[in-house]
Formats: structure tokens, sequence, C-alpha cells
């Protein structure tokens, strides 16, 4: 009896020694980004070299997420409002849910599955081929030249992804609602006028700056704590998607909470 | 004869936790001397690298670089002084994503104020000094050879002309051609840049290539100093593990 209650404590206690030095890690890698993010020199072509890495190549899997999860959102909203009659709610329902929630959240989710991956690797390589020890060696701040443009684009181009998100995502629902089944067009927009603020679409665009901001944190984290060869860049590259995308979805829960009061 | 002390490692203990990876070394690295540090491994080799670059700062002692004591600098200080390294490392490092002539410019653009002109006119010249073809300077390091690569490392790590020049295992993994060709780059480069007085430091456990290039040899056992003398006097210690390394590596 005493074996079944202490197992479980004893998994909980290990887990909870094993996560605090890491974040501890973790929040002085924070602090240090913090530091060179605001000491000279600033590094504008590697943070521009870094938003159209993340941005453009992000650009196509976004429109592809964003105009099916618009029309299926739609649809589904559709089916289940128009046996109350109240399908001309299809806007606003969706228009709201996209920019509060959906556009942060997927655009979270696919950055951090494609660029939070992608740094954690690159940086991870960097480290085990020396490539950052011989930036430190000569004299360059490997978090500054490595770590801050890339987390300055992605908390940058998180927002202009979002806002991409949340414009064809609601194109998508306009084209199934209005020019599929049906719904009448002047009504659909009366509705989204009546309900929709800019608030939201705010609320949305801080939710994925964020979300950006942590996503860079947690992948460039992983690459520069890499040790081992090919193993532990790969290992790297897992925990920076898993704990991305975890964090987008818990963080989204407490942001909501919080901005709900603040704006 | 008596020698400027260009690195002076003074009482210097390391400890990891319990362990102590450097033993009390108590030595000097002679200025515009090629010095080198030998050992097993797990000796200390690459440890004591860390405390010249200032990345490890002793638990004890003191690590003095070019009269300097690197653990009272802040680090912005330490970065700037580590300006008077050069470093060429086992696998030379570059940066994958530049070519072979932004690999050279990087240190140029980073730390001074020289023009592109300037620049290229530099990386050209440095090119010709490591001995490297034209073809190779906008290639990426993974399309040229392994010891194109090092060539190219050597002369990022000399763009600043450094007053200090370490080597990490120089000659690791390559194959005797190449191995004697790194070599003789390091005596040349050394030679080469007499009008300032480089220190070299190479940590290596290549026995036949100490022995042709080096002017002192360090020996480290477990962390501890067994012998640091001149390699003529080296060749013909009777210390037993002396005689053991040379041995089994020959």
């Amino acid at each position: 009896m005493v074996k079944v209650i202490n197992r479980p404590l004893e998994m909980l206690g290990s887990t909870v020694l094993d996560l605090t030095p890491s974040l501890g890690r973790l929040t002085i890698y924070m602090i240090h980004v913090f530091m060179w993010l605001i000491r000279p020199p600033l590094r504008l072509k590697l943070f521009f070299e870094q938003m159209v890495f993340m941005g453009n190549k992000s650009l196509f899997i976004i429109m592809l997420t964003s105009s099916f999860s618009g029309m299926v959102f739609a649809y589904q909203i559709y089916l289940g409002f128009t046996a109350f009659s109240v399908d001309s709610f299809v806007g606003p329902i969706v228009a709201i849910a996209v920019c509060k929630e959906l556009a942060p959240v997927f655009t979270g989710l696919v950055v951090a599955g494609r660029c939070g991956a992608a740094m954690a690797a690159q940086l991870g390589s960097m480290v085990v081929t020396e490539q950052v020890d011989a930036l430190e060696v000569m004299g360059v701040s490997s978090i500054q030249y490595l770590g801050v443009p890339r987390v300055v684009a992605t908390v940058i181009t998180m927002p202009m992804l979002a806002a991409i998100f949340m414009l064809i995502a609601n194109t998508g629902s306009w084209i199934v609602g209005t020019q599929l089944l049906g719904i009448d067009e002047a009504m659909y927009f009366a509705k989204i006028s009546d309900f929709m603020t800019v608030k939201m679409a705010i609320e949305g665009l801080i939710k994925s700056a964020i979300f950006g901001y942590m996503i860079a944190i947690i992948g460039t984290y992983q690459g520069f704590q890499v040790k081992g060869g090919a193993e532990g860049v790969g290992k790297a590259t897992n925990q920076a998607v898993v704990w991305g995308m975890v964090t987008v979805l818990v963080m989204d829960f407490f942001l909501t909470a919080i901005l709900a009061k603040v704006l | 004869m008596s020698y400027k002390a260009s690195i002076e490692f003074n009482n210097l203990v390391k400890e990891f936790g319990d362990h102590r990876v450097l033993n009390d070394l108590d030595f000097n690295i002679h200025e515009g001397k090629i010095t080198t540090i030998l050992g097993f491994s797990g000796a200390g080799k690459s440890t004591l690298l860390k405390h010249i670059l200032g990345v490890h700062h002793p638990t004890t002692g003191q690590v003095k670089v070019l009269g300097e004591d690197l653990s009272t600098l802040n680090e912005s200080k330490l970065r700037e002084f580590r300006t008077n390294f050069g470093m060429v490392f086992q696998y030379s490092a570059l940066f994958d994503s530049m070519t072979n002539f932004d690999n050279v410019a990087f240190p140029m653009r980073e730390f001074t104020n020289m023009s592109e002109e300037e620049i290229k006119e530099k990386v050209h010249t440095l090119f010709k000094q490591t001995a490297l073809d034209d073809f190779a300077i906008h290639k990426l390091p993974s399309e040229i050879s392994g010891g194109m690569r090092k060539r190219v490392g050597l002369a990022r790590a000399l763009a600043l002309q450094p007053k200090i020049m370490l080597y990490d295992e120089p000659t690791t993994g390559l194959d005797p051609i190449t191995t004697h060709m790194v070599d003789d780059l390091i005596t040349s480069t050394h030679n080469n840049n007499s009008d300032i007085p480089m220190t070299s430091v190479i940590i290596s456990h290549d026995i036949a290539a100490t022995l042709r290039i080096s002017d002192y040899v360090a020996f480290l056992e477990m962390g501890k100093m067994v012998v640091h003398l001149p390699v003529d006097e080296f060749r013909k210690s009777d210390h037993p593990t002396i005689k053991k390394f040379i041995e089994l590596s020959t």
C-alpha cells in the first residue's frame, strides 16, 4: 500500500527535480537574450535573413492551414446553427474564433513545428561542429549573433503570419458560408460588424507575438544546449517542437485570462 | 636562456564537483615559441586550453595571458581580449553557411573598420599565405577537402594578426601527407609572423608532429604536469611515462 502511494510521489518529486534546473537555465538564457538585445551592434542583416526564413518560408503552409481551417470551421458551425435558423451567425462566430484563438494558436503550432525545430537543429549542429565555440573564441557573443536575431525575427514575424491567417481563414469562411451554403452576404457581413471588434484581432496579434517569443527562446535554447553528436541534435529538435507546442497551448489559456482583463 | 612568459600558470587547480581535472600546474609558455601540450586522452589538455581562453576560470591559482589575469576581466573586456587569440579547431569549425571568403573576412568585419576593398585584399593575402588556391575562395566549406578547410581555418585565425595562436588537435584524423602539410603550415605561420612575437600553443597527442615542430613540450598526465622541457630534452627524457608514450606512439 505504502509502495503504491510512494511511487507516484517519487515520480512527481523526480520530475520536479529534473525540471527545476532546466527552468533555471532557461530563465538565465532569457535574461542573456534580453541583455544582448539592447547591446550594440545591431545585426540587422541577420535579423532580416531570419525574418525571410521565418516568414517567407512559412507562408505557404500558413495559407494552406488557414484556408482549410476557415472553411471547415464555417461548415461545422453552419451545420449546427442551421437547425436553429441562426446560420447568419456563422460569420461572426468564425471571425471571433479565428482572430482570438485559431490564428495565434495554429500559427504558433506551425511555427513551433517548422521554425522552432529548424532553430534547434541549426544551432545544435553549430554547437556539435564547434562553430559556436569559434564565435566565442573570436570574442563574438553566440547569443547575440545567433540567438537574438532569431528571437526578434520570430516576435515580429508571428503577428504578421497570424494576420495573414486571420485574413485567409475569414475569406475561406466567407466562400463556404455565402457562395457554397447560401448564407445571405449582406447579413453575413452585418453580423460580423455587429459582434467583431478590432480589440479581438489585437488580442490575437499580441498572443501570437508572445507565442513567437517563447517558441524562439525554446528553439534556440535547445539548440545551444546540445551535447553529443547527431543524437543530441535530434533530441534537441524533438524537445524544441514538443515544448514549443505545449507552451503555446498552455500559455494560450493564461494569456486569454490576462488579456480579457487588460484589453 | 630565459624567455618572456606569454602565458603563466600559477598553481592552477581546476575541479568540477569532486573531480580534480587540473592539479597544481605551475609553468610558463614562452613568448615567440611553439609549445605543444601533450598527454593521453582525459589528461586535461582541453581544459587547460579553455583556461587560456578564459572560458574556464581556476578553482584556485591563476592563469595570466599576456600579463592579464583573465578571471578578473568582465565579460566585455574578456571578449575584447580574445582578439589576441587565433584558434584553429580540430575540425576547422568554419561557418558552414558562409563561403570561405566570408569565413576569413568575418573577424575583420566584426572587429575592424576596414573597408570591403581592404578586407578583400587582406583575404587574398591570407589565402596566399596559407597556400590556398583561388578557386576555393567563393566555395562553401563543405565543397572543399579537409586539408583545405584546415587552411581556411588557419587563414581565419590569422585575420586579426593574433599574438597567440592556439591549435586544438590540428592533425587528428588527417592522412600523413596532410598532417605534414599542416605541420609545415604551423611552422611557416609561426616564422612568417616573426615581426610580432607570435606564441603558438598546440594541444595534441601526435608525438611525431610534436617532435618535428615544437620548441617546447609540456606533458600532462591525469591533470598533473609530468615534464615541461625543450623538445630535444623531451626526446631524450627517461621519465617512464614519456618513454612509454613515445614508444606506444611510434
